[in-house]
């Protein structure tokens, strides 16, 4: 994971080319399979594509996007999803009602269908992706931390706080929050990873991120178009990248679950 | 002698359906309007004088706990009156009550529960003393709460470490510390020494009546268990358990589902060994059978 972040952010350092700066790249250069292939050129580790782009850097490049978005998404999300989610449980009654049915009418339909329509509402870029996320991503965090404030609020140190006379909005800022924090963490590791995949889907069906900054997704879509005419490496090794930094994420999380679970301890 | 508090008809219930769509069953084709409610209070009364201790005795689940919240207004009264020190609180909002808070205080039965697990031991302490201006700055609030955590058996040392760190007996030293924290008049200690072990309740319960003695505050102390040799000694004033029952509402087959299904008459009377055929009609009224021992009963 470290060497995922690492090389997205300081990958650009050390690649051959900027993928993006047309002066950078040269149409010779295309076509060229991976270094270790016959034909292939030392310069080019994991090849080129169409335009002569070295397929190592726009995975450096497309990495960073595609890290950005889940990132900046998760955030996005959890500050909604978390808000929604303490109200909810904390105060109940008909506003808990209204949260949890819209939730309820949200989830009815597959994530990936509400994701494609916003999309194609809003358009491509890459706020309106964070967005999108956002309004996909928000039930799951309302649901499990409204969960956990349920089984907060019962706690005798919750009722010690009201005999003390605290105001609501300190009692779950300083005593609700911090003791369903974990799961928040936790969930949040897993949506990063969920995320990417979210947007790689929707950047190869055309509907993600601009094409001035592709995403891993995004480069998939573009070597798609001549996987079969010989070019293989051009989708294969973004898809294999893909795959690795959804499979980190997951190790992460599930490591993070076990760690910050006070009763495993 | 004046009173600090004043508990009067006190009523409490819990509608146990979930919201509005909850209480329409369907039974036998028809919609129907059902209400389960839990009359975890029905109608006590007691008082409490300034300085004393009152004990509040009864078996498990008959809503001592219930009466206590209520008291203290962690619940909203559904009938009767409570007064403190004079004054009329059964329907003060949260911000009326906010001036009251700080003389009402209370203990609480679990303390594996009643201490945030994220909060250290010296900011449990100090966070009622500034919310309620007990102290004005942090380090008079410090210092304040590790005199205070020393007079209940708290080592100084100990006051940056987490809950998990201490055993149940020093756990509800720490409770009993919180709740001293903002110099209250009245502390309600809900059955404070049940979860603990029996070695410990006897340190417990000496250490809550020295610090009555050195405070001078009231309580109301709850407590299960009458025999209880150490609770004998706290009786100061005798317990008038007055209604304290609690009965759930069943459905009896064929008929038309009522909202309460209260027995008629004493609410004992289906339990009471000695009971007599006025019970089952009459709810008895309060008679005074020794100075300052009161019963509601049909047999005195
Ligand atoms: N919030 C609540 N909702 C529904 N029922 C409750 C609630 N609080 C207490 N009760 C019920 O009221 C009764 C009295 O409970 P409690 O006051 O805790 O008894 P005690 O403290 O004397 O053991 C119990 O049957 C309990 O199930
Ligand atoms: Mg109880």
């Amino acid at each position: 994971m470290f060497f995922v972040l690492l090389t997205a952010i300081f990958g650009p350092y050390f690649t051959v080319q900027n993928p993006y700066d047309l002066s950078d790249i040269q149409l010779a250069d295309a076509y060229k399979p991976p270094a270790y292939l016959e034909g292939g050129d030392a310069k080019f580790i994991l090849g080129t594509d169409q335009q002569g782009r070295d397929i190592l850097s726009t995975i450096v490049y497309g990495s960073r996007v595609s890290l950005f978005i889940g990132i900046v998404g998760t955030l996005l999300t959890c500050a909604i999803g978390v808000t929604l989610g303490l109200i909810s449980g904390y105060f109940g009654g008909k506003i808990d009602a209204l949260i949890m049915r819209i939730a309820d009418v949200q989830l009815s339909f597959p994530t990936m269908l509400i994701a494609i329509f916003l999309m194609s509402l809003l358009g491509r870029g890459i706020a309106n992706i964070l967005i999108s996320l956002a309004l996909v991503g928000w039930v799951r965090y309302a649901r499990i931390v409204r969960g956990e404030v349920l089984s907060v609020k019962k706690q005798e140190y919750i009722e010690a706080t009201k005999v003390i006379g605290l105001p609501n909005f300190r009692i779950i800022a300083k005593h609700v929050l911090p003791n369903v924090i974990t799961s928040i963490i936790v969930l949040s590791t897993m949506q990063v990873g969920s995320f990417i995949l979210t947007e790689a889907t929707l950047s190869f069906l055309g509907l993600g991120v601009p094409v001035t900054r592709p995403s891993l997704g995004m480069i998939c879509s573009d070597g798609y178009q001549v996987l079969f005419s010989g070019l293989w490496w051009v989708s294969i090794f973004p898809g294999l990248y893909i795959m690795l930094i959804v499979f980190g994420i997951n190790l992460l999380g599930d490591f993070l679950r076990d760690e910050l679970n006070p009763k495993l301890k | 002698m004046e009173k600090i508090l004043e508990v009067e008809n006190l009523e409490q219930k819990f509608d146990l359906s979930t919201g509005v769509l909850g209480k329409f069953k369907f039974k036998k084709g028809r919609l129907v309007k059902e209400e389960r409610m839990v009359n975890a209070v029905n109608k006590v009364s007691f008082s409490i004088d300034k300085g004393k201790v009152f004990s509040l005795v009864g078996e498990s689940g008959c809503g001592k706990s219930t009466t206590a919240r209520t008291v203290i207004k962690l619940v909203e009264p559904k009938g009767g009156t409570i007064k403190f020190a004079g004054e009329d609180i059964t329907n003060f909002t949260p911000g009326q009550m906010l001036k009251y808070r700080k003389r009402m205080q209370m203990i609480f039965q679990d303390p594996y529960a009643s201490l945030n697990p994220r909060q250290k031991i010296i900011d449990i302490i100090t966070e009622p003393m500034l919310f309620h201006k007990v102290a004005n700055t942090k380090k008079e609030a410090e210092e304040k709460a590790l005199e205070l955590l020393h007079k209940v058996g708290i080592r100084p040392e100990q006051a940056t470490r987490y809950p998990h760190q201490f055993s149940g007996g020093q756990r509800q030293r720490i409770g009993i510390a919180r709740a001293l924290a903002v110099e209250p008049e009245f502390i309600i200690a809900d059955e404070p020494v049940s979860a603990l072990d029996v070695s410990i309740q006897a340190q417990i319960l000496n250490l809550l009546m020295d610090l009555k003695d050195e405070f001078k505050f009231s309580y109301l102390f709850i407590s299960h268990d009458p025999l209880h040799p150490y609770t004998k000694v706290l009786l100061s004033a005798v317990p008038k358990l007055s209604g304290t029952n609690l009965k759930r509402s069943r459905l009896v087959k064929g008929e038309i589902p009522s909202a309460i299904n209260l027995p008629s008459g004493c609410y004992f009377h289906e339990r009471c060994p000695y009971a007599r055929p006025i019970c089952k009609e009459e709810m008895p009224t309060e008679k005074e059978v020794k100075d300052n021992h009161f019963v509601l009963c049909h047999l005195y």
